[in-house]
């Protein structure tokens, strides 16, 4: 049976690819809208720090024979202390300005990053390999590696634990009352700038902890965020800034509308991510699951 | 600064004219090495997505070509090299290059890797008429519709390697293709030169799909390039997109069903990416560092000033600079026309030419050679990646001057 000329067979082996991809898009934007809903920062820098996660665990690897389990723990913890040294050095200066203060400083940070890097490895990166997971699955219709089946699974357990503790729990309950007012959270002896440090801290590791999933997929190199964080983006603003749920509902769901596209139109496959997001906004400014300010 | 230089030079030019019977417009042709020094730029990306290729690699290559020729042939002038990164912009390149002809008195300009760039700095050239030998682009507009007198490309183009290996690979018996290609010029090139190349070999091309570039990921048309059931998925993108479409191939095991080539691949993509993932691969190149013992020694002079083994590009820098000197010793001058007309008759066995020449459309052609990268069992060392598979000798690897759309060419 074929749909559109395509096979059924074919159009559901490129929406499993699909999934996986949409499960990186879900984890890493997820980072970037628990450090929007909470701190109110769009932060440029989640790009490079997906970078540093990849670039980290291949480093791992090759200077200290660190495997992939210990550098997926690992990196994700330098990232996000290297996060609130950034949030306390620079973020935090610029809470009280318009949100395009925070935009300019995390994309010049970015920059001197993703320079520090090139400069240091080059621009065509490092090979990570081979995978830590070997092996494929027949699951009928795609022969898949195994490593791509635990990207999915890797993404969904930590983008539930998130919405969890962010939704369920008494510390995200604290993170919430924080973001609404500060000031009031503070006299119940709550200390809300350690609160916010340890939220950037947190939103920057879920980049990194990408980045090391990603690294056997995909080339470590310093450009290797670039072509993320601009998905990224919209698919935050898809989903409605802020929402968790939201947010990861959209990472998904874009994945699969990015792969009917490359089976489609692949011409146009980077493009129809921005092609929804125009849309959506015309018709629910918020996003798809951001309530109204 | 050089005023004194320029008017003297004005003065002679006239002079020169006067004799002549003929004012041609101030253009530049006094005998003699102007300021007594000639200057080599090397206009390069120093930082972007090209500076693996180029970059610190192309200034050395430049440097040691000066070194050797100063020392070796001890010339009555001056040699001086001047670097800038032209960030891959065109108005950056083209109005860095109006700067060094109009007042640094620069007399060649290298390496300007990104075809963009190349032509922008080919137009510049043409009209302050100086010599630019393209190392670094390899696009086939720079020596087909865009030729132009002052212009050489040196160092390779789309044409030799998407023909050299759709023809070889074609004959071996691999003879239905499907393409995966950059959805840009360079893309569209390649893929319409190896679709030539394939079909007049008596293969078929059974389709081909157009990603955009800077994919995120390539397992959707990996899969779709197998599913073809093409012997052979020709890769037709270059850096981060190559990268990734065959790794990709690698870890769904496409490369053990299908032939995967790289039709833009080279070195550093293969050191990039690792024999892992690239072994069996096909591809071609100009020059390889282990090719023979003259060639393993410069490498190895290289590799001390750089930490890194050369690529063809870097080679053919210190090659055309060199031809380039010695050019205008000969010649006595650094005079365009002159030192154009005196590489156009050479026969450039070097480094890195062999059987070389410079056809009227501004091609130099020489020897190319198809090698497989090796598997990691095979290789000795962290460079060691290639074994020969084939010489494709000068004639047969270059776009034929029949075919040429050169203005220079077809009149």
């Amino acid at each position: 049976m074929d749909i559109f000329g395509v096979p059924v067979q074919a159009l559901m082996a490129q929406l499993m690819i699909g999934l996986v991809n949409g499960c990186f898009y879900a984890v890493l934007s997820l980072g970037l809208a628990v450090i929007f809903g909470m701190l109110h920062v769009i932060n440029f820098t989640h790009g490079a720090m997906f970078m540093l996660g990849a670039l980290l665990s291949w480093a791992g690897l090759y200077y200290f024979e660190l495997n992939y389990w210990a550098m997926l723990f690992l990196a994700p913890l330098v990232v996000g202390v290297f996060g609130i040294v950034l949030e306390r050095l620079f973020l935090k200066r610029i809470y009280k300005l318009d949100y395009l203060y925070g935009l300019l400083l995390t994309l010049g940070l970015t920059l001197i990053i993703e320079g520090a890097v090139r400069s240091v490895y080059g621009v065509s990166g490092k090979p990570y390999g081979p995978a830590p997971i070997s092996g494929v699955t027949d699951l009928g219709f795609l022969m898949i590696p195994n490593y791509r089946l635990w990207v999915i699974v890797a993404s969904l357990l930590v983008c539930a634990a998130t919405w969890y503790t962010i939704e369920r729990t008494r510390l995200g309950a604290y993170l919430r009352a924080a973001t609404e007012n500060p000031k009031l959270v503070e006299a119940f002896g709550i200390n809300v700038p350690v609160l916010v440090s340890l939220t950037f801290g947190f939103g920057v590791a879920l980049a990194a902890f990408a980045g090391v999933l990603a690294a056997p997929i995909m080339q470590v190199s310093a450009l290797t965020g670039q072509t993320m964080i601009v998905i990224v983006f919209a698919v935050v603003v898809i989903g409605g800034m802020g929402s968790i749920a939201g947010t990861v509902i959209t990472g998904i769901g874009l994945g699969l509308v990015e792969a009917l596209t490359k089976v489609y139109y692949p011409e146009a496959s980077s493009m129809v991510m921005f092609l929804v997001m125009v849309l959506v906004l015309l018709v629910r400014p918020n996003g798809l699951f951001g309530g109204v300010e | 600064m050089n005023k004194p230089i320029t008017t003297s030079l004005f003065a002679i030019a006239l002079l020169a004219s006067a004799v002549a019977g003929a004012a041609d417009g101030g253009k530049q042709n006094a005998k003699g090495i102007s300021g007594d020094t000639v200057k080599i730029g090397v206009l390069a990306d120093m930082s972007g997505i090209f500076s693996d290729l180029s970059g610190e690699g192309a200034v050395t290559a430049a440097r040691m070509a000066v070194d050797d020729f100063v020392a070796e042939q001890k010339p009555g002038f001056k040699v001086e090299v001047v670097t800038a990164d032209h960030q891959n912009k065109t108005d950056v390149a083209a109005s860095r290059a109006r700067e060094w002809y109009d007042t640094e008195g620069v007399d060649m300009i290298t390496d300007v890797i990104n075809s963009a760039v190349a032509l922008a700095v080919s137009e510049v050239t043409r009209d302050k008429d100086r010599v630019l030998m393209v190392t670094g682009a390899g696009s086939t507009t720079i020596n087909n519709e865009q030729c132009s007198p002052n212009t050489i490309l040196y160092a390779w183009d789309t044409y030799s390697l998407a023909n050299s290996l759709g023809r070889t690979i074609t004959e071996q018996g691999h003879d239905s293709w499907y393409f995966v290609t950059v959805d840009y010029a360079l893309g569209k090139s390649i893929e319409y030169d190896a679709t030539k190349a394939v079909e007049n070999s008596g293969g078929e091309v059974l389709g081909s799909l157009h990603h955009p570039m800077g994919a995120s990921d390539f397992a959707s048309f990996m899969l779709q390039a197998q599913s073809s059931g093409a012997d052979v998925i020709g890769i037709a993108n270059a850096g981060g997109d190559l990268h990734n479409a065959v790794r990709v191939a690698n870890e769904f095991g496409i490369n053990q069903s299908q032939k995967i080539v790289g039709l833009a691949a080279s070195m550093t993509d293969v050191h990039a990416l690792g024999l892992e993932v690239t072994q069996g691969m096909l591809l071609v190149e100009g020059f390889y560092w282990d090719q023979d013992d003259e060639a393993r020694q410069w490498s190895k002079r290289f590799k001390e000033k750089t930490g890194k083994i050369p690529n063809m590009l870097n080679a053919a820098t210190y090659s055309a600079v060199t031809n380039y000197l010695s050019a205008a010793q000969e010649q006595g001058t650094d005079d365009a026309d002159a030192v154009l007309a005196h590489l156009h008759e050479q026969e450039i066995n070097d480094l890195f030419a062999k059987n070389g020449r410079i056809r009227p459309d501004g091609q130099m052609v020489h020897d190319v050679y198809l090698y497989e990268v090796k598997s990691p069992k095979e290789s000795d060392g962290e460079w060691d990646y290639y074994k020969l598979r084939e010489t494709v000798p000068a004639e047969k690897a270059y776009q034929p001057l029949s075919e040429s759309r050169c203005p220079l060419v077809t009149g």
